[in-house]
């Protein structure tokens, strides 16, 4: 008779009155199963069968630890499905296999509290693998009570991971074999390799001594919990008479005898549970951390409506990766923001921009957005040759491409387009860094087209650049680009000096 | 204040001002920045961060803190959200709120990084298993995507369900600028959440209902709240859709696109008209039916082969004939290509 039955048949015998009760049920289950449909009296655990042994230790100790109102129970799929008819605690019933990911999350929510992760061999060992290897490996806060009695229970007997070397399943009909299926799992090995577990024990419920034993590891395992919690993980070989096809009895030999020596039993990892090391950032106040302090008079001050030139300007910014396109587009979304545009940026994102070309759109407008998509930009600023070769086509009738060379390559078409070269990666150079070639363009988009002002740029720049001598290259860079098209070229020309060929 | 923020980002100052204090996820291209704003902000707000070891272990950690009654989000794309489904039916099913972020990109498969719309079956139709809607919506700017998030986590606790916010790379790549004032989120009481306290001790949180009747009963009320959702929460917005002949239909990025494609319908006397889904489930049938009533035409636009095309159909049920012009595999159509698309046929048949 199975430790539940007996329980029942306690109660209703302490009902009837007519024998002493020896040994109460523990408050921590319910005394009448009503989240079970039919007999509330008696669990749907088979006679024999491990998991009431489990439950009852389980409860016993959060009885004996006072916890009762600190516990959440995360029961899983298989045949502790139903522990949540039984335990009078915060229930939580999980997917296969996720016990321990469902754990996290609520151990995080709730700190301080009892969070318990009950699952079996197929849940934890098989499905939820990675689930069990990442939580131990976090040390997370739970405490994982692992129900080995290799096989699948529920659906009906099919092949565990534990399932022993030669053992008969309904879907190892030949027996687990090595060369098929691989060998049983051993999980507490397996995850004492891992430096967060706080306790990682193996017991068997194959004898009264060893069930004790399994007593003393789950309450070590709620103390920790208790104590502050880490990643506590006992392991309980269990037997599972029914689907083995034994008696209560065989089937408690049958753990000693075939399932110890293949699971040895041990305490593979006892340590002082604690924190592990590295702590968060000092908590601010949510206008803070997201930059929405309240308005001040000083915000008006920063948007400074300027009277633009056009209705929407769209410029495209295209260059090799580490030229400072993306960049480029956005000091110009910023400064058109400051003069009281509506903006959008989209750039080219993921493998396009490491493998090393990258793009961007611009779209500066007194309107609403549309689509931030430019197919036609008004502006090109192309970096490089391939940009130029690429993307000049697209350039609007009319529209103006700044090339950062000092003239156009050989063999190019140019388009119906004013085209201004302007050497900008050698005008860096000499200013000391060939990464502000991307300034020295837009010194010369600002001069060029007067689209937003100079003053604006600078702010920006003094704003987002936060290295003095970063920022005074910049401000060189910006006026080397404006002087340069200021001097040599000839503003209102259909052609430049050294450049246009058409 | 006005301050450029960059779409994936805003979801996470969305979430933070609607309360939101804990994020589980993975990284995937392009919804990263969702993750790594995530990880920025939330602990300095006094939330949790979390990368999980997998979606699937992700959406479950999701679960887990949804149980215990926090306002809780992830966000992915596309083959992150395949490997979601299965939490989600879950959460679903055991009347879980949260809120997933889906960034769309190209697929099926690995497919590839750039903006498709070919989740919707997925995310709108259900995509885990039994009969469960997400509410789904479908932000086109950087400042929606800041708004609908704290929108989906509001209506995701009013029907203890799921809320998806759908929307494409370009939406979550794009920079614009953002307006966010503070506010004091208002997360309704959880007398159901498992806090691991003696209030909540008697509190189950589940999805197995093993008597077919009582699982009927549970499918029956979430119907009744999902008929409640039905009624009360279909959002869209119009844009010269009054005197319309020509009724475009976009959401997301493409709504941005076929806005250009109207006022361009417009300046040449073509009499175009926008109708921009917000929320995609439920949908808003109705008031398409009622803008599309003078129309003569109705053209929908995807990034997909033709998913919510179904439900335009389905709303307008044969009253107006139904378009389509579709672009995948990361192209998005440009404001001309629409728009040679519907004028030429307006010439045509003119």
């Amino acid at each position: 008779m199975s430790e539940e039955s007996m329980v029942a048949v306690a109660e209703i015998g302490a009902a009837q009155d007519d024998f002493e009760l020896l040994h109460a049920k523990s408050p921590v289950f319910y005394p009448v199963y009503e989240r079970k449909s039919q007999l509330k009296q008696q669990t749907h655990y088979c006679p024999g069968c491990g998991h009431g042994i489990v439950h009852k230790l389980v409860a016993e100790a959060i009885e004996d630890l006072s916890l009762q109102d600190r516990t959440i129970l995360v029961s899983p799929v298989g045949c502790a499905v139903f522990a949540y008819y039984y335990f009078d605690v915060g229930n939580v019933q999980v997917a296969h296999g996720r016990a321990p990911a469902a754990a996290t999350g609520l151990a995080r929510a709730c700190p301080g509290r009892v969070v318990i992760s009950y699952q079996g061999d197929g849940d934890l060992a098989a499905i939820g693998t990675a689930e069990i290897v990442h939580a131990a490996n976090r040390g997370e806060k739970i405490c994982v009570i692992f129900v080995n009695n290799a096989i699948y229970g529920m659906t009906g007997g099919q092949m565990a991971p534990t399932t022993l070397v030669g053992q008969k399943s309904t879907t190892s009909p030949w027996g687990r074999r090595p060369a098929n299926e691989g060998y049983p799992i051993r999980m507490c090995e397996l995850l004492a390799t891992l430096e967060a577990p706080a306790y990682i024990e193996r017991v068997a419920l194959c004898d009264n001594k060893n069930i004790m034993k399994a007593r003393r590891a789950i309450r070590k395992a709620l103390e920790i919990q208790r104590d502050g919690g880490g990643f506590a993980f006992v392991e309980v070989l269990s037997p599972c008479p029914t689907i083995w096809g034994l008696d209560a009895v065989a089937a408690r030999n049958w753990v000693a005898e075939k399932m110890v020596p293949a699971f040895p039993l041990n305490v593979f990892r006892d340590r002082k549970p604690g924190p592990l090391p590295g702590g968060g950032p000092e908590p601010r106040s949510v206008a803070e951390v997201l930059e929405i302090e309240a308005r001040t008079a000083d915000d008006s001050s920063k948007i400074q409506h300027a009277s633009h030139s056009f209705q929407t300007l769209t410029v495209k910014v295209a260059g090799s990766g580490g030229q400072g396109a993306l960049l480029l587009g956005q000091l110009l979304t910023e400064m058109g923001l400051r003069e009281g545009l509506e903006v959008s940026w989209l750039p080219s994102y993921g493998p396009e921009m490491r493998s090393g070309s990258a793009h961007c759109h611009v779209c500066l407008s007194k309107e609403r957005i549309g689509s931030p998509l430019i197919s036609h930009p008004d502006v090109l600023i192309a970096m490089n040759e391939i940009s130029l070769r690429k993307f000049s086509p697209q350039v609007a009738p009319h529209g103006l491409i700044l090339y950062n060379h000092e003239q156009l390559p050989e063999h190019f078409a140019p388009p119906e387009a004013r085209i201004v070269c302007i050497p900008a990666s050698e005008i860096a150079d000499k200013l000391g860094s060939t990464k502000a070639a991307n300034m020295v363009l837009l010194g010369a988009l600002l001069e060029e087209t007067g689209c937003l002002g100079a003053d604006t740029a600078l702010r920006v720049l003094d704003e987002k650049v936060k290295k003095i001598e970063l920022r005074n290259t910049n401000r060189e860079a910006l006026e080397a680009g404006r002087q340069f098209v200021d001097k040599e070229v000839w503003t209102g020309a259909e052609t430049q000096p050294d450049g246009f060929a058409g | 204040m006005r301050q450029l923020c960059k779409g994936n980002v805003a979801v996470i100052k969305g979430a933070i001002l609607a309360g939101c204090r804990a994020y589980y996820g993975y990284p995937i291209t392009p919804a990263s920045e969702i993750a790594e704003s995530a990880a920025l902000l939330l602990p300095q707000v006094g939330g949790t961060f979390l990368q999980a070891e997998s979606e699937v272990a992700a959406i479950n950690m999701v679960y887990g803190a949804s149980a215990a009654g926090v306002r809780v989000m992830s966000g992915s794309s596309g083959p992150g959200l395949s490997l979601m489904q299965e939490g989600i039916s879950y959460l679903a099913g055991a009347e879980l709120p949260c809120v997933i972020v889906d960034v769309m990109r190209g697929g099926p498969g690995l497919g590839n990084i750039a903006p498709e719309q070919g989740d919707y079956f997925a995310m709108v139709k259900g995509g885990g298993h039994g009969n469960y809607r997400n509410i789904v919506v479908a932000p086109a700017s950087v400042q929606e995507l800041a708004e609908l998030t704290m929108l989906a986590f509001e209506l995701a606790d009013k029907y203890r369900n799921p809320a998806v916010v759908l929307c494409d790379g370009f939406v979550g790549q794009m920079v614009e600028p953002v307006d966010l004032e503070e506010r004091e989120a208002v997360v309704p009481e959880k007398p159901w959440a498992v806090e691991g306290t003696a209030a909540t001790r008697k509190n189950l949180v589940t999805s197995i209902y093993l008597e077919s009747d009582e699982l009927e009963g549970h499918q029956r009320q979430m119907e009744a709240k999902y008929a409640l959702a039905a009624r009360e929460e279909p959002r869209h917005e119009l844009y010269q859709a009054e005197d319309a002949e020509v009724l475009l239909v976009g959401y997301g990025i493409v709504s941005r696109v076929l806005r250009s494609a109207v006022e361009k319908a417009r300046q040449e006397g073509l009499r175009a008209g926008l109708f921009r889904p917000i929320t995609l489930w439920p949908f808003p049938g109705r008031a398409l039916v009622a803008a599309a009533a003078r129309a003569k035409r109705v053209l929908v636009v995807e990034l997909s082969n033709g998913q919510m095309l179904e439900d335009v159909r389905l709303a307008l049920d044969g009253r107006v004939p139904v378009e389509f012009y579709s672009r995948v595999g990361g192209n998005v159509p440009t404001t001309e290509e629409v728009h040679t698309r519907f004028a030429s046929r307006v010439q045509a048949a003119a």
